[in-house]
């Protein structure tokens, strides 16, 4: 083997090595997407609103008030009516409460949905705890049928301090498309 | 050398002619030159797509076109020159002039090298491709969603965003075979005793751009596939209705988009100053420093992306963040601009175009660094985001910084490329044209975006009439001087006077000891560097 | 020589824009601030700008005598330092690096982060919530809590299509004047929730230096004070479609009397649009008034004559939707029939039951049915819509 067919053999293997780096980048493009949901939940980056919790919480500082306020967005596409009963309601951090949203489908046919909720401030979402909510699953709606909607929550009692109102809001899909 | 390799490279010199000489290449300067005339081609593609759309907002009110158009006329304008002006034009460089300047024969990998090239012409077709089958009834045009492809407006798109796609694809394979190539060819091809620390500084350059390209453009070519998921088979990466967000698009494409500037200019602050250099007979100024801060500003290239959408809303620790990572950009670019001008000190210096070229890019691009120091405030941001000032900032980085200094290095290596010398009265002429019309075209987008006019917008409110009026005027002016340069550069390459080895007084490298222009194979033996 | 005349050549277009600045209205800065939010932006803004013009006239000085004095025509011999080597010239190649250092985490990072605070304080003493929805070309108002809880209504661009297409003279305002004004009291920390039900849109006064974008599905907030009554003026910035550079914001700033008055008419006018959606209309009286709304509201994307602009945007001409029936046997809404498209939107069509009151709706579809072509001859009243809701 002469000097000029080893470099070039050489260069191949550097090459292929680089490649290597290639793939990394492409997998670490895709596994953005987990690391980034991840994000998203512990630091409220984007209001999205995964903290779920199916212990009740045992203690309720009743020394401050949270003024939670609902609202909505049907998107287009889906035949439905929907809104919360009240538009807000005051809580202490801890409080379990019951809030009921309004749904019905003014089709014909039966029509499933998927609500999107989402909170603002976003640095308050982690702390907004669902206990029982609607947008676990996709929700079903007969013709013409009416239903009420209810949510079960609680403001965690580690909210800062500076935060007195947070607003929660339900986008409600059309599920049809919506596969997860 | 053995008898083998000789005859290896006998074989190589009855190449074949006409268009299959070009298609079949493999020799980087036959590739080189390929590169730099489809850059060429493209920068007046794009110039032209962007010459309808100043002469549409010369005035308030629709005249040329539909917003419809105009929308796809900005967008891929921005594809264009990025991708396919001026990234080729600092791959036709590093495929010219790397192997000359470390005393290499060719490039490390020439197969290689020959399919990075031919991916690009596919990739511009596909891309443009959209504009002529709208013309036959055939979808809506091409990509209308700006450069970025934002979600979900890009979902919502018609096929001119699947044909913009396919293209990135290609261009980035083409990108990342380039990348690879020069990274063997530096690490592998230098010339014995060459050690990293003597290299030229255009090697450390585009070292650190092709680094930035393997690790970025597969999470760009990573996003727009899932975008195309999305887009045809019901996955859900980019919509709410299925658990996924629109931002996460943002986030993946600055996470690319934003090492891309800096993919864009490294070369040029490679070459820039040797070119300062030249022109001042006198050593370059501080080299381990520039080599220091290059590498400091790839890897801060890769932190800092969020930076382009501090507008949709981000909790302050992570605005803070990026805020202050953003200026630490700052500080290494601080050391560059002290070695150029540094390097011009107490030189003796002469002004041929090349310099002219090199000294305007120092100050033009000045003001596109420090523009965008103002920038990463995310107050002030809130204002200056997606308005005109924006659009006047970066091309203060993307045209001064970018393609004057690709125009700079033209004129300092076509000398040695064709073997003659071109016009220096045109190439002073095309100079002062060009660096007078593009203020005149964007300082008054400076003025505009202050006062309140968001970009990308077709028609605008009669207090912006002014200011743009003169911004088409001269944006004219510096779209029809670049015909000087297209013109200079052929009768160049077709004659004139002849050029000798050293092309310039001051002109120090390896480049400089071959003739002008160098054999088909150079450095068959490679020359030993003390 | 080279830079000196860059200046004059600089120097005289300043020059020359002065001089058109006396009979044209040029603005060479951000708006005046109208709340506390976009004075701070300005003056942070105009901070900076000094800070980088001392910079840039300090290096391009610099360039400027090396580029007078160092000339090989005027005999200048090279130089051969290459430092840093020595001492100083170590110093030297730090000091940029200093300097920077000290102006971008002092001088212009700290005044920075208290802007950043500042901007997102939303959390504290808001004294109302509005919800702006963002939706393509139009904004969509609602008053969230407080004496206006339940008032909504739709800013659509009033801007007559003829001036746009240059056959009238253009307006005042021209592109900048909606239907409905967003109305907000003097001195009212307001929130502002922003949203979106299709694309990203981006609520921007420039006045108010707040700028937020609307994300389809996802609530994003910012807050505005306005402290100097008046009427705003403001733009969509995020590329929305061929409608972005159409759906600007106007905001007028009014005292508090004022805005009482605003809400109890905005409340009537709510009430006597209910009021008019129980009365029964003739055909006529619906493809009359439908024929307002179609222009307004539809023929940017289904065109004046209803020929559509496929294959986005369908065509209303013998469209199987349109001419199809609106309620089934049972009288229930037939889901993709013409009302359901039209009430609630599909892919790109927006759900105009959010946009539109009954009488609108039912206008526009007796239009949609009986005009751009098509005759089907039945018609919806408004009350059937209002059953809907």
């Amino acid at each position: 083997m002469n000097s000029n067919e080893k470099r070039q053999q050489d260069n191949k293997k550097l090459g292929f090595k680089l490649l290597w780096i290639v793939g990394a980048a492409l997998l670490f493009g895709f596994a953005l997407v987990p690391l980034y949901n991840v994000l998203c939940t512990v630091t409220g980056l984007n209001g999205k609103t995964n903290a779920t919790a199916d212990v009740t919480s045992n203690k309720v500082d009743v020394s401050r008030w949270v003024t939670v306020e609902f609202t909505s967005n049907v998107m287009p596409g889906l035949g439905w009516n929907f809104y919360p009963e009240q538009p807000s309601v005051k809580v202490h951090p801890g409080q379990i409460e019951t809030v009921n949203f309004v749904a019905k489908n003014n089709t014909n046919e039966t029509v499933a949905g998927q609500a999107v909720p989402s909170v603002s401030p976003g640095l308050a979402s982690p702390y907004f705890k669902k206990i029982e909510c609607f947008c676990f699953k996709r929700q079903e709606l007969k013709a013409g049928e009416t239903k009420l909607m209810p949510l079960r929550f609680y403001v965690s009692t580690d909210l800062p301090n500076d935060v007195k109102a947070v607003t929660l809001s339900y986008a409600f899909y059309n599920a049809v498309k919506a596969a997860n | 050398m053995s008898s083998t390799t000789a005859a290896h490279h006998d074989e190589h010199h009855d190449h074949p002619t006409g268009i299959m000489r070009w298609l079949t290449t493999t020799n980087h300067k036959d590739i080189g030159t390929m590169y730099l005339t489809f850059s060429l081609i493209m920068f007046l593609v794009g110039g032209a797509m962007i010459l309808a759309v100043r002469a549409e907002l010369f005035q308030p009110g629709l005249q040329l076109m539909k917003p419809e158009f105009y929308n796809q006329l900005i967008g891929v304008h921005a594809l264009v020159m990025i991708f396919a002006a001026l990234m080729p034009a600092a791959t036709g460089f590093a495929n010219w002039m790397l192997p000359l300047q470390i005393g290499a024969p060719d490039m490390a990998l020439p197969r290689l090298n020959n399919w990075g090239f031919w991916l690009l012409p596919p990739a511009a077709i596909l891309l443009t491709l959209p504009f002529t089958l709208a013309l036959f009834g055939i979808g809506d045009g091409a990509i209308a969603t700006g450069w970025t492809f934002y979600t979900p407006l890009s979902i919502q798109g018609g096929i001119g965003v699947d044909f913009a796609i396919f293209s990135v694809h290609l261009l980035g394979v083409s990108s990342v075979l380039g990348s690879i190539n020069v990274i063997v060819t530096i690490l592998n091809m230098r010339a014995p005793g060459m050690t990293l620390m003597k290299m030229p500084m255009f090697a450390w350059g585009w070292l650190v751009t092709a680094f930035l390209l393997i690790a970025t453009i597969p999470v760009l070519a990573g996003a727009v596939t899932m975008l195309l998921t999305d887009r045809h088979f019901g996955t859900h990466f980019f919509d709410a209705a299925g658990g996924g967000d629109p931002i996460l698009f943002q986030h993946l494409f600055w996470f690319f988009g934003h090492p891309e500037v800096y993919i864009v200019l490294l070369p040029v602050w490679g070459f820039m100053p040797q070119i300062l250099q030249t022109f001042s007979r006198k050593p370059m100024y501080g080299y381990k420093a520039q080599v220091v801060s290059l590498w400091a500003i790839g890897a801060l290239a890769l932190v800092v992306w969020a930076h382009h959408f501090f507008t949709v809303g981000m909790p302050v620790p992570a605005l803070l963040y990026f805020m202050y990572s953003t200026m630490a950009i700052s500080l290494p670019l601080a050391v560059l601009f002290f070695c150029w001008i540094a390097t011009i000190w107490k030189g003796s210096l002469s002004f041929e175009t090349p310099m002219l070229f090199a000294t305007g890019w120092i100050v033009l691009f000045g003001i596109g660094g420090l523009t965008g120091l103002v920038l990463a405030d995310v107050a002030a941001d809130a204002q200056y985001h997606h308005s005109y000032f924006v659009v006047a900032h970066f091309h203060y980085t993307l045209f001064a910084g970018g393609m004057m200094g690709v125009m700079s290095g033209v004129y300092y290596w076509l000398p040695k490329m064709t073997g003659h010398m071109f016009s220096e009265r045109l190439g002073k002429l095309h100079f002062w044209l060009t660096a007078i019309s593009f203020n005149l075209t964007f300082i008054p987008q400076f003025f505009l975006g202050l006062a309140g006019m968001p970009r990308r917008i077709p028609d605008y409110a009669l207090q912006f009439a002014e200011f743009n009026a003169i911004s088409t005027v001269a944006a004219f002016v510096l779209g029809f001087s670049q015909l000087i340069f297209v013109y200079n550069i052929v009768s160049c390459a077709r004659g004139g006077k002849k050029a000798t080895d050293r092309v310039w007084e001051g002109a120090e490298g390896l480049e400089w000891t071959l003739p002008s222009p160098p054999p088909y194979h150079s450095f068959t033996e490679q020359p030993i560097v003390k | 020589m080279v830079m000196q005349f860059l200046k004059k050549a600089g120097l005289g277009v300043i020059l020359a824009m002065t001089s058109l600045a006396v009979h044209a209205e040029y603005t060479w800065n951000f708006p005046m601030p109208a709340t506390p939010m976009a004075a701070d932006t300005l003056h942070v803004h105009n901070k900076f700008m000094v800070i980088v013009m001392i910079i840039f006239l300090v290096v391009l000085s610099i360039m400027i005598y090396s580029i007078v004095n160092h000339r090989k025509s005027k005999g200048h011999e090279a130089a051969s330092f290459s430092g840093p080597s020595t001492k100083s010239q170590v110093v030297w190649t730090l000091v940029p690096f200093a300097i920077l250092l000290y102006i971008d985490f002092i001088l212009m990072g700290i005044p920075a982060y208290h802007s950043v605070v500042m901007m997102e304080d939303t959390k504290t003493n808001a004294d109302m919530v509005i919800k702006i929805t963002g939706s393509q070309w139009r904004w969509q108002y609602e008053y969230m809590d407080g004496e206006a809880q339940g008032v909504k209504f739709v800013s659509n661009l009033t801007t007559p299509q003829d001036q746009i297409d240059n056959k009238a003279e253009k307006g005042k305002d021209y592109l900048l004047e909606v239907d409905n004004h967003l109305v907000l009291p003097v001195g009212k920390k307001v929130r502002v929730l922003l949203t979106s039900t299709d694309v990203i849109h981006n609520w921007w006064v420039p006045a108010f230096g707040s700028a937020r974008d609307a994300i389809p599905g996802f609530l994003r907030e910012t807050w505005v004070r306005v402290d100097v009554p008046g009427t705003y003026r403001g733009q969509c910035k995020e590329l929305c479609g061929k409608g972005h550079g159409f759906m600007p914001v106007v905001v007028d700033a009014v005292s508090a009397e004022d805005y009482t008055k605003w809400v109890a008419d905005q409340k009537t006018k709510l009430a006597a649009a209910s009021a008019g959606a129980d009365k029964t209309w003739t055909k006529e009286e619906l493809v009359e008034h439908g024929k307002e709304v179609y222009v307004k509201n539809c023929a940017v994307c289904h065109q004046a004559e209803g020929q559509g602009l496929p294959p986005t945007f369908p065509a209303l001409h013998g469209s199987k939707i349109a001419t199809g029936p609106i309620f089934d046997a049972e009288g229930k809404l037939v889901k993709d029939g013409h009302l359901d498209r039209v009430f609630n939107g599909k892919g790109v069509m927006p759900a105009w039951k959010a946009v539109l009151n009954d009488t609108d709706i039912a206008s526009v579809i007796t239009f949609e049915r009986n005009g751009l072509g098509n005759a089907v001859g039945d018609m919806l009243q408004p009350a059937q819509v209002k059953a809907l809701r």
